[in-house]
């Protein structure tokens, strides 16, 4: 199904594309407001997207499948992301892990049925210090531990 | 150290410190009268007289880098700052651009002054969302208050900031990846030369910093370069926001000059080891080779220290690891990573660290040999040095070092090669 985008959304991207020189740059930029506005990168959101930065649908698909912060599949109400990198993985990221897709029964790449929480184990968060940690939609959480993370999905759960 | 003032990070504990107001009473953008003052070429004297170095990884000197792009070509010339932040242990420039944005857009003024810059881009990392709305708030101040946009405080100088989101790809930490990213294509890191300070973003000379490297300039134009180089030591003057990770009882970061030893730091500001005693440090980044503890023993946080123990002081981030780590279970971490990052162009990196990693796992299931050991370092040999960019050889590094260093780790789980051939023939 065509999707199109608002009429406040076009103008927030030609105040976009103006800042580069190139139209094409504002793509990366097109494709964060496609996901804001129809919450995840469809077939038709990407042709919404290349009629929008005037490059073809192709173009789109390779940029928008480069990038893993682009969901190009529906992801839940909470996106789960783990960091698994090194850091991480010396203070217990594994556990962290377990707890989740024991407790969703989820794998890597998965969301649960009532679309209520996906998850995707991912590199590196930079915030190494906090470890483990793990980002839900924009927000980080860090120095889990498994009952903190246990209790974590309760509460968004609960929201 | 006892008269050491912070630079970096003086505002990150003050109410308020990434407004600019706070910013303007604790003597921000003060640099900019003696910037102005000057001309651009005074002002790349200054900074390479500093002897500042990139704190991106490759520890270039910033100066010379900005003496590298070429004047009245009659194309724009752009400054783009990485603020992409992927290299796995890093997490500091997270902070200057949530605590003191302003810092770091003060040292774009220099740097975009000093190179006739009028466009710059900040590229975070996407999931730096917080950074982001910091760093668009204090834009927007600055323009309000005539520190960006037209005609910057009378001085006859423009220039435009804008902040470029990426989404999620180690590899567009990589300079040319990044600006290919910029440019709104896949951050496919681009053959050099041309450099960059040459041919750039949208073909233009383009100079490419680290957030701390900027941040560290005002100071610089404040204080001159003298000032910054008697901090520190001689090959790395000035300050650094240094990191701690992993096994230490108290992680963190912390600002302070160049050339404490690496054990002290672990004992005052790590407040010691967690889980037991020292058994390896990656100095600064996934990719500088890793130290032994007895390697460690002697050891400054310096940019020639690093190198006289044949490894990088990268990023400054130094991740710890006690006796109780398993390095084959680490290497095999890392190399998942460098396998699921690597951008693909380059049959080296692609194919090696696809197949450093299925024998690590062949490894930790019992399955190999130790020959196989012998050939991880092969394959390490022929991903060094072949490539678009140094993401293959980065991979190489710990590969190496690791096997290297702590081969016990990897040989307990190997069947040594004769019992192989043994197996083998009964088999049949
Ligand atoms: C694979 C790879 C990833 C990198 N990631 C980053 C990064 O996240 N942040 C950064 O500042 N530099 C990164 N760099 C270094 C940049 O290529 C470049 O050297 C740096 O931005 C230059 O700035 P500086 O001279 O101020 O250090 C990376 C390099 C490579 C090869
Ligand atoms: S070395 Fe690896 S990451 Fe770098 S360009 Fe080649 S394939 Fe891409
Ligand atoms: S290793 Fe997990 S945040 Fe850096």
């Amino acid at each position: 199904m065509a999707v199109t985008f608002k009429k406040e959304t076009v103008a927030e991207f030609e105040t976009i594309a103006a800042r580069y020189p190139v139209r094409r740059a504002a793509l990366l930029p097109a494709l964060w407001l496609a996901q804001k506005e129809f919450g995840w990168i469809s077939t038709d959101a990407m042709v919404a997207v290349s009629k929008l930065v005037g490059c073809s649908p192709a173009q789109v698909l390779e940029v928008a499948e480069f990038y893993t912060m682009y969901q190009k599949k529906k992801p839940g109400k909470y996106h789960l992301q783990v960091c698994q990198t090194i850091a991480c993985l010396l203070n217990g990221s594994e556990e962290i892990k377990k707890v989740i897709e024991q407790k969703l029964h989820l794998k890597p790449g998965e969301t649960t049925p009532d679309g209520q929480f996906s998850y995707q184990p991912v590199e590196c968060l930079a915030a190494c210090h906090k470890a483990p940690c793990m980002q839900v939609n924009d927000d980080y959480h860090e120095n889990l531990t498994p009952e903190s993370t246990e209790k974590l999905i309760d509460d968004l759960r609960k929201k | 150290m006892s008269d050491f003032q912070p630079q970096l990070t003086k505002r990150f504990e003050t109410k308020d410190g990434h407004t600019l107001k706070v910013f303007l009473e604790t003597g921000g953008y003060a640099s900019l009268k003696n910037l102005f003052a000057k001309k651009p070429a005074e002002i790349i004297e200054e900074v390479k007289a500093s002897g500042l170095k990139g704190r991106g990884g490759a520890g270039f000197p910033a100066g010379m880098k900005w003496s590298f792009v070429p004047q009245n070509t009659g194309k724009a010339v752009y400054l783009v700052v990485n603020a992409d932040e992927g290299e796995p242990g890093t997490f500091t420039d997270r902070f200057s651009m949530l605590y003191d944005p302003h810092l770091l857009l003060e040292g774009i003024i220099c740097a975009s002054y000093a190179i006739n810059c009028h466009t710059s881009y900040i590229y975070v990392r996407g999931e730096f969302v917080e950074q982001i709305n910091r760093l668009n708030a204090a834009i927007e101040e600055a323009k309000k208050a005539n520190y960006l946009g037209k005609n910057i405080q009378g001085s006859g100088f423009d220039l435009e900031v804008y902040v470029h989101r990426g989404a999620g790809a180690y590899i567009c930490g990589e300079e040319t990846g990044l600006l290919e990213s910029l440019e709104g294509k896949k951050g496919q890191p681009r053959i050099k030369p041309p450099f960059p300070a040459i041919v750039g973003a949208f073909g233009c000379p383009t100079i490419v910093n680290n957030v701390k490297t900027l941040s560290s300039v005002p100071w610089i134009v404040e204080n001159g370069a003298a000032a910054y180089a008697a901090i520190g030591t001689k090959e790395s003057p000035g300050t650094h926001v240094f990191g701690l990770s992993g096994h230490v009882n108290q992680t963190g970061y912390w600002e302070m000059p160049f050339g404490l030893p690496m054990m002290e730091f672990i004992e005052k500001y790590g407040k010691g080891m967690k889980g037991g005693k020292l058994k390896a440090v990656i100095p600064g980044g996934s990719s500088c080779p890793v130290l032994t503890a007895q390697e460690c023993a002697d050891l400054t946080l310096s940019y020639e220290s690093m190198r006289d123990h044949k490894t990088m002081f990268g990023t400054g981030c130094a991740i710890i690891m006690n006796e109780h780590t398993d390095m084959a279970k680490i290497l095999k971490n890392l190399t998942h990573f460098y396998r699921d990052e690597s951008c693909g162009q380059c049959t080296p990196c692609r194919e090696g660290s696809a197949w450093e990693d299925r024998i690590m796992k062949k490894i930790l299931s019992g399955e190999a040999t130790t020959k196989e050991l012998d050939l991880m370092l092969e394959i390490a040999d022929n991903m060094e040095g072949k490539t678009i960019c140094v993401f293959s050889s980065a991979l190489a590094f710990p590969v190496r070092s690791f096997i290297k260093k702590f081969r016990e780790d990897f040989e307990k789980y190997c069947k040594p090669a004769s019992v192989a051939v043994l197996e083998k023939i009964t088999a049949n």
